[in-house]
């Protein structure tokens, strides 16, 4: 892989609050069409740096790049070029698919004839047809999140991040999302994925553990699994932040 | 039994809630409800702590009965709901004081009972719950729902939005709390919070799937199944759904699980996708419910 | 209520969860400072507010004349209107100027004088009517002025009892009192139930052995002494502050403002039985209680003005009767006797809220 391939490109970054370093100096990158998981205890930091990443806050160092765009001076041409779903808030239950998929098409300026053009495709792909004009909300749960995510990747960004995609659903219904997700890796959507759940973790390509505002471990599930010596990611998690310091 | 659920049925509107549900849980047993979101959980904890009345069938706690004994089985129960349900703008210790003259006793009288998980608390006891983290907001939650001493407790997804660590101990809580004989009905969508329980129900869509031990459940739902890990599991996906010697194939976090048609080996399986890793594994708990919801459907 | 099951038998003990409840209640109202500016601040900001700043009076009118011939008489007119302090004599101007003059907001009424104006000679009265109310309210005044030789302002044979220098402060303070009353108890009481709903303490507050109709008394008690600190604090800034007589008895104030206060706390528990969340609690207590308070009761526009229909619809908002006894009360100063319908209406209305609403409180979650 070359630098055009690491689409996420991540050195030093660090974000304090007062005398608080929420995050501390963090090194990683992500290449392009990766699932990278990102991990932590509550309080570790992601957040704080899932938001620096979208360029929703400011670093107080370091530099970090997304997208070919620079976190902290260029926080708006990376916004146009990224995706965001999180379980909690993704879509307007009251708008109808048809108008969810309008409105988040026209925040990032696609044309009526490329809304209508992706409106078709969407349907197609995910096997909705009178589904489109009814309300999002009387969906089933399953449907609502593939649909989330189609809408957040809308605008075909180069990286799409997700926070607790899958939490609270049926195994099946798991599995067709992240399915969704592998087939978005495979056409050359970078997957960001922020969780402590870490049977989320066991689907990414790589994953990174947080500690007290540091990454402590960094890699493949496999890989970290042979490294702590632990039978699933769930035991890596424990062996890392049992010695969490923080605990807000 | 001391939590006693017997065909409780409960719709709302146009949806079936809970579509016949029994199960039992005894002295000292920790039962688990595993399921999904929209399953009918939250529904049978109301029922069964009386605050919605089922549309058929009986269910009683300690052996009063829920809808014409309501008082009684609100004395006797411990609660926590799904929600966070502390006050977030009262301190640790003043929420643990309200809760406990709500039913009028005090912290001091039943100190043994939350002692353990208390002394992890206490070097927060002035903060305010809403700036507790997510673990500590939960075990104050626990904390509040055992201090009247309860003779049955109702815990309504502990673990949801708890880190690993936190949720691990959570559960080394309850093993303590159980050999005080006290029944507990936990719930959770987490699949492998399973093995921590003594005993399982896997409930969708109102619908019990199976009850046991996570044992009994894996071995009475057994059938050979291969985990196959490829170099791009997503193209490995699509090939062996492909394949028809597969009867059924969905990813499992790094791996892919395989139904065959009857008769098909490993051996076979690795020919087929030349190099791939096949190995014969045993089913869990998230197999068995996957097998399990797809009978239903 | 499907299955109608006595409330347990309190035992003894539970006196001790009452006031334990009652304590985290004041301690919610304490450290909630949106509850304690709405609660103390802002009786005090809207007392001062329709005290000083908005009143219906109308001040420092700024008259033009067109007089072709500055007569004696003219002169001994203008003489005594700039010595009233309702008007401020801006200056003779041309006929042709009228328009302008009003326009640009250099005057706004103008007199013209006939060309041989004697003492109550004929005038005619040139308004500018962009605010109507103010308009309306100077015409009025001038007129008496034009007509009278005196130099009260008012014309002889009409005599304003009970307000004489006719002070919209009287006819606010009661209006403010009907309106903090519901804002207070209704609105935050309301808030303060269903945000127990939305947060799920609700239900374990219920699961716990304490009566439900417990519940909802504890939550009241902190609004109620909140609204009777409101209550002295408001009598206080009118008394001494507006310098409102307060003439009547402060027994009867008293009395029949404890009987609004519960009723406001009814209509917030009747509310927060019907709605889940609290921003639908907060919109149904500005549009269904504050929005008629305003309209409605006789503390902005005078009942008597309206049509028929809302004359009828405000029969039913409680503050119109509230607002009505006040004013007989403290304005008019008088007794018991006097108020003896509203009270009566006030008591029914609170006894009908409460057992409606204390029905409406269910023991479940259905």
């Amino acid at each position: 892989m070359d630098n055009n391939d690491k689409v996420i490109q991540v050195t030093n970054l660090t974000k304090r609050f007062g005398d608080f370093t929420a995050v501390d100096s963090i090194s990683f990158e992500v290449g392009r069409g990766e699932i990278f998981g990102f991990l932590g205890a509550n309080g570790a930091g992601k957040t704080t740096a899932m938001r620096m990443l979208c360029g929703l806050s400011i670093p107080t160092a370091g530099t970090a790049s997304v997208a070919g765009y620079d976190v902290g001076r260029q926080a708006e041409l990376v916004k146009r070029h990224i995706g965001y779903m999180s379980q909690k808030f993704s879509l307007y239950s009251e708008l109808t698919v048809k108008e969810n998929i309008a409105l988040f098409a026209g925040i990032y300026g696609l044309s009526r004839r490329e809304i209508k053009d992706r409106s078709q495709s969407l349907a197609k792909s995910l096997d909705l047809g009178e589904e489109m004009n009814m309300r999002v909300g009387i969906l089933p749960m399953g449907q609502q999140q593939k649909l989330a995510f189609s809408v957040a990747t809308i605008h075909n960004p180069e990286v799409v991040f997700l926070d607790e995609p899958t939490g609270g659903v049926d195994p099946v219904t798991r599995r067709r999302f992240w399915e969704l997700i592998y087939q978005a890796s495979a056409a050359g959507t970078t997957v960001f994925v922020t969780t402590h759940y870490m049977d989320e973790a066991e689907y990414c390509n790589r994953v990174s553990v947080m500690v007290d505002g540091q990454i402590k471990a960094l890699g493949s599930p496999a890989e970290l699994k042979q490294t702590f010596n632990a039978a699933s990611m769930d035991e890596v998690f424990r062996a890392l932040a049992r010695n969490a310091t923080r605990n807000e | 039994m001391e939590i006693d659920v017997k065909h409780i049925s409960k719709r709302f509107g146009a949806i079936k809630a809970l579509d016949d549900v029994s199960l039992d849980v005894a002295a000292g047993e920790v039962f688990g409800l595993l399921g999904p979101d929209g399953a009918g959980k939250t529904t049978l904890f109301r029922i069964l702590t009386t605050l919605i009345l089922p549309d058929a069938g009986s269910a009683s706690v300690c052996g009063a009965d829920v809808v014409s004994q309501w008082s009684r089985v609100r004395a006797m129960s411990g609660y926590m709901p799904g929600r966070f349900s502390l006050y977030p703008d009262l301190s640790v210790e003043e929420n643990l004081n309200f809760f406990a003259s709500l039913f009028g006793t005090t912290v001091k009288d039943n100190f043994d009972v939350i002692a353990p998980i208390y002394n992890q608390l206490a070097p927060f006891r002035k903060r305010r719950a809403g700036k507790l983290s997510g673990g500590m907001k939960q075990k104050l939650a626990l904390c509040c729902a055992l201090i009247h001493k309860p003779a049955a407790l109702f815990l309504d997804e502990p673990t949801t939005g708890v880190d690993a660590v936190s949720r691990g101990e959570f559960w080394d809580i309850l093993s303590e709390i159980k050999s005080s004989g006290m029944p507990v009905l936990v719930s959770t969508p987490y699949m492998d919070e399973a093995s921590r329980c003594d005993r399982v129900a896997l409930i969708d869509k109102g619908h019990i799937l199976t009850t046991g031990t996570p044992a009994d459940i894996v071995s009475r739902n057994s059938m050979p199944l291969f985990a196959v890990k490829g170099n791009d599991n997503y193209s490995t996906l699509l090939r062996l759904r492909a394949m028809p010697e597969v009867a059924e194939a969905y990813l499992f976090g790094q791996d892919i699980h395989v139904y065959t048609q009857p008769g098909v080996n490993a051996d076979n399986l690795r020919k087929s996708l030349d190099g791939a890793e096949v190995t014969e594994v045993s089913p869990g708990i998230e197999d068995v419910f996957i097998k399990l919801m797809g009978n239903g459907q | 209520m499907k299955y109608s099951v006595p409330w347990p038998e309190m035992p003894p003990e539970m006196n001790k969860s009452f006031i334990a409840f009652v304590k985290k209640e004041v301690l919610h109202i304490l450290r909630d400072p949106r509850t304690m500016i709405v609660a103390l601040l802002v009786p005090v900001v809207q007392m001062i507010l329709f005290g000083f700043a908005i009143s219906t009076e109308v001040n420092d009118v700024e008259v033009a004349v067109v007089a072709p011939h500055i007569t004696p008489a003219v002169e001994a007119k203008i003489d005594q209107l700039s010595h009233n302090p309702y008007f401020t004599f801006k200056g003779y101007i041309d006929g042709r100027d009228i328009d302008r003059t009003l326009a640009s907001n250099e005057a706004l009424a103008v007199i013209v004088f006939d060309r041989d104006y004697t003492i109550n000679g004929k005038t005619q009265l040139v308004m500018d009517g962009s605010n109507p109310n103010t308009a309306q309210t100077a015409a009025g005044y001038l007129t008496q002025v034009l007509d009278d030789t005196s130099s009260s302002g008012l014309a002889p044979g009409v005599t304003i009892l009970y307000n004489p220098q006719l002070k919209s402060a009287y006819n606010f303070v009661p209006g403010i009192m009907g309106l903090i009353f519901i804002l207070i108890c209704a609105m935050l009481t309301s808030v303060s139930i269903v945000r127990e709903k939305e947060t799920g303490t609700m239900e374990v507050l219920l699961v716990s052995p304490i009566r439900p109709v417990m519940i909802v008394v504890a939550k009241m008690v902190p609004y109620f002494i909140l609204a009777c600190i409101d209550l002295a604090v408001i009598l206080l800034i009118a008394r001494f502050a507006l310098d409102v007589p307060l003439s009547g008895s402060l027994a009867a104030i008293f009395i029949l403002s404890f009987i609004y206060i519960v009723l406001s706390l009814a209509l917030g528990l009747l509310i927060s039985t019907l709605v889940d969340s609290q921003m639908v609690a907060l919109l149904m207590a500005g549009m269904v209680l504050i929005m008629p308070v305003m309209m409605l009761s006789g503390m902005l526009y005078p009942i008597e003005n309206m049509p028929a229909i809302l004359r009828g619809v405000s029969c039913i908002v409680p503050a119109r009767w509230y607002i009505e006894a006040t004013r007989k009360i403290m304005v008019e100063g008088l007794g018991f006797g006097y108020i003896f319908m509203e009270l009566a209406i006030l008591t029914g209305m609170t006894l009908f809220l409460i057992i409606v609403s204390v029905k409406r409180f269910k023991k479940r979650l259905e």
